[in-house]
């Protein structure tokens, strides 16, 4: 065989492997506790492409810290899609890296968060330290697990939902501000993400509560059975979004814009939903809410735009450097 | 070993020989007891825990996480990573530690504390400062992606290859955390062994690259194998600049390490500790490989010393 046939080999065995189907691979960067719903999910999504297309699609997954995940594409890891913890994360993706429009968020229903979901305690069973409300965590000697502010998106939601409580019920943002300064002054460790801190309570049990995404918790719970742990809903939480959004210059660069718009879409379909209700996220279509919403307990919640004027201010108030997390966590 | 000396500076206790010190008999049983419990406590119930939370659900579940898709790759992008690093420290610890050990140049001393600097530096910080170069908004990051470069950018882009974040830039971390162990280990070797072999070598007609491959690879024959394991190790194990530069792409861009850390979170512990005790396990037998090359490389020093 000389050197020409074997060129010629390789050439061929090439063209062969690029005659076949073809072979999509995505990447969907999201954020600590979706793991479980997105291992389902791709299956599902894969099975419908490969019926409606013939293509075979595989979805890459890749979980941490909402802020750190973010903090990652921004480096350049080449996310197709970015299923992260809120908006306030997605932001300096478009602003900050410019790889997708800054009104990402009205290109999807329901401000691109095909889920919803809120935050609620988790406490050993039986309550022993009797957690009720926001109030039983500033409480001296109860131990408050909840990860840092600054990498997971969970524990923004959590400070926030804790804020906004304050703000209510002891009338004022500096109040407000004291209550939350006392309620991570009984923070043992800060994990910087929400399945680290779950890991943390559940697994090496430490701490009297966890502050937990509903799903997370409810994860919990049928990881780990009802006779260890109990779920408490305070008398207020806060309405999380958590958004998705196709990342334009990667997308586009790979050439896979069409799977993973309907990547996305597929969340919002009846089939979408479905998963998303059994993992316990609050759907966000209304046949499947009327189907799934009979599993989450009824509380008060409030939402980011109305109690706090959206993420753009909340970031640069509340989690930008020398902002009011870093004053509290300083004293 | 610590006998010889004390006997040698005692001669009067030469009746009292059999017992090796002076102390009491429950200060010595205290002392034992506590460094075997310190012993028990830190080094084996640890590998102990390892190995009983990964058979906890039989043999069959043990075996079934490293059959998973997730895990293979993991284990091939560790087996890769330690093929690419491995070799390229051994080419680099040899010429280093050649140069340092047996020539005298301007600024030898910098060289060899730039050697140690990964040493020195947080793994976090080495993988940091790969994500400060090759990141999108690093310095060279921006000149990656096409359209930026005349034709590096495109052509990187067309080829799909991708720094960090991927396999390249976890090589890159792995080589950098790596780098002192086969230097360090050669360079008081070879100094120790000085030139003169060489120079009987050279005076008698062999060429450089004969002088190096007859007189000072064997010479420092064992000292490079001990190097080599203690960096396989190293670059097999490495969890922190890695997990910096990873990305954390599930079947992509997780290595042995990472993918115990993924498996944990998922309250997966069984598969957690099965590849965790694969890890364990390569650990174990790197050990041995080395009490191995200890004990020969002893002997060897030995007969040098005796030679000199």
């Amino acid at each position: 065989m000389n050197v020409k046939s074997i060129l010629f080999l390789l050439f061929g065995i090439t063209a062969a492997l690029g005659a076949s189907a073809k072979d999509v691979q995505l990447l969907n960067v999201s954020y600590d506790p979706t793991r479980e719903l997105y291992v389902e999910f791709n299956k599902a999504f894969a099975a419908h492409w490969l019926a409606q297309t013939g293509d075979t699609v595989t979805v890459k997954q890749s979980h941490g810290g909402s802020g750190k995940q973010a903090r990652g594409v921004i480096d350049g890891l080449p996310a197709d899609v970015v299923t992260l913890a809120l908006g306030g994360d997605i932001d300096p993706i478009a602003s900050l890296a410019k790889l997708l429009p800054t009104d990402w968020q009205t290109r999807l229903p329901h401000n691109s968060s095909p889920y919803t979901s809120t935050i609620v305690f988790l406490v050993r069973k039986g309550n022993p330290r009797h957690i009720n409300d926001w109030d039983d965590l500033v409480r001296s000697g109860v131990s408050v697990i909840t990860p840092n502010p600054k990498t997971s998106g969970g524990a923004r939601w959590n400070y926030l939902a804790a804020w906004a409580y304050a703000k209510r019920h002891q009338g004022g943002d500096e109040a407000a501000q004291r209550f939350v300064a006392a309620l991570f002054k009984n923070v043992p460790v800060l994990d910087s993400g929400a399945r680290g801190s779950t890991t943390t309570f559940v697994q090496r049990g430490i701490g009297d509560v966890l502050l937990a995404w509903e799903n997370e918790a409810f994860l919990a719970l049928k990881e780990f059975g009802a006779d260890a742990f109990e779920i408490v809903v305070p008398s207020l939480s806060i309405l999380a979004e958590p958004p998705v959004a196709l990342v334009d210059r990667v997308v586009d660069r790979r050439g896979t814009r069409t799977v993973a718009q309907a990547y996305l879409e597929f969340l919002y379909s009846e089939k979408g939903q479905d998963i998303i209700g059994r993992h316990f996220y609050r759907p966000s279509e209304p046949a499947a809410i009327a189907k799934y919403g009979r599993q989450f307990p009824q509380v008060e919640l409030v939402t980011i735009a109305s109690e706090f004027g959206g993420w753009a201010a909340v970031q640069q108030i509340h989690f930008a450097d020398g902002g009011v997390f870093d004053q509290i966590y300083a004293k | 070993m610590s006998a010889a000396p004390s006997r040698s500076l005692t001669p009067r206790s030469a009746s009292a020989a059999p017992r090796a010190t002076q102390d009491p008999a429950w200060a010595r049983w205290l002392l034992t007891g506590v460094a075997l419990l310190f012993v028990v406590l830190f080094l084996v119930l640890p590998l102990v825990a390892v190995f009983t939370e990964a058979l906890r659900r039989g043999v069959g579940a043990y075996l079934a996480a490293f059959t998973e898709a997730d895990a293979l790759s993991a284990l091939r992008l560790t087996l890769l990573t330690a093929l690419i690093a491995v070799p390229a420290n051994l080419v680099f610890g040899v010429a280093a530690a050649w140069a340092i050990a047996k020539f005298n140049f301007f600024g030898k001393s910098l060289l060899l504390t730039l050697i140690d600097l990964p040493f020195a530096v947080s793994p976090v910080i080495s993988g940091l400062i790969y994500v400060l170069i090759f990141g999108l908004q690093g310095w060279c990051g921006p000149y990656l992606v096409s359209g930026a470069h005349p034709w590096l950018g495109s052509w990187l882009n067309a080829h799909d290859i991708q720094i960090i974040f991927a396999v390249p830039g976890i090589v890159l971390a792995t080589v950098f955390v790596t780098f002192p162990f086969v230097a360090r280990e050669l360079i008081p070797l070879m100094q120790a062994q000085g030139t003169d072999e060489e120079y009987a070598a050279i005076t008698l007609g062999a060429s450089g690259w004969q002088t190096f491959r007859r007189v000072t690879l064997p010479n420092i024959k064992w000292g490079l194998f001990y190097g080599v394991i203690l960096c396989n190790a190293r670059a097999m194990g490495e969890f922190g600049a890695v997990s910096v530069v990873s990305g954390h792409i599930r079947g992509e861009t997780n290595t042995l390490p990472l993918h115990v850390e993924i498996l944990y979170n998922e309250y997966n512990f069984v598969a957690a500790f099965a590849v965790a005790s694969l890890l364990a396990l390569l650990a174990l037998a790197t050990l041995i490989l080395k009490s191995l090359v200890e004990w020969r490389y002893s002997r060897v020093l030995e007969s040098s010393k005796v030679g000199a």
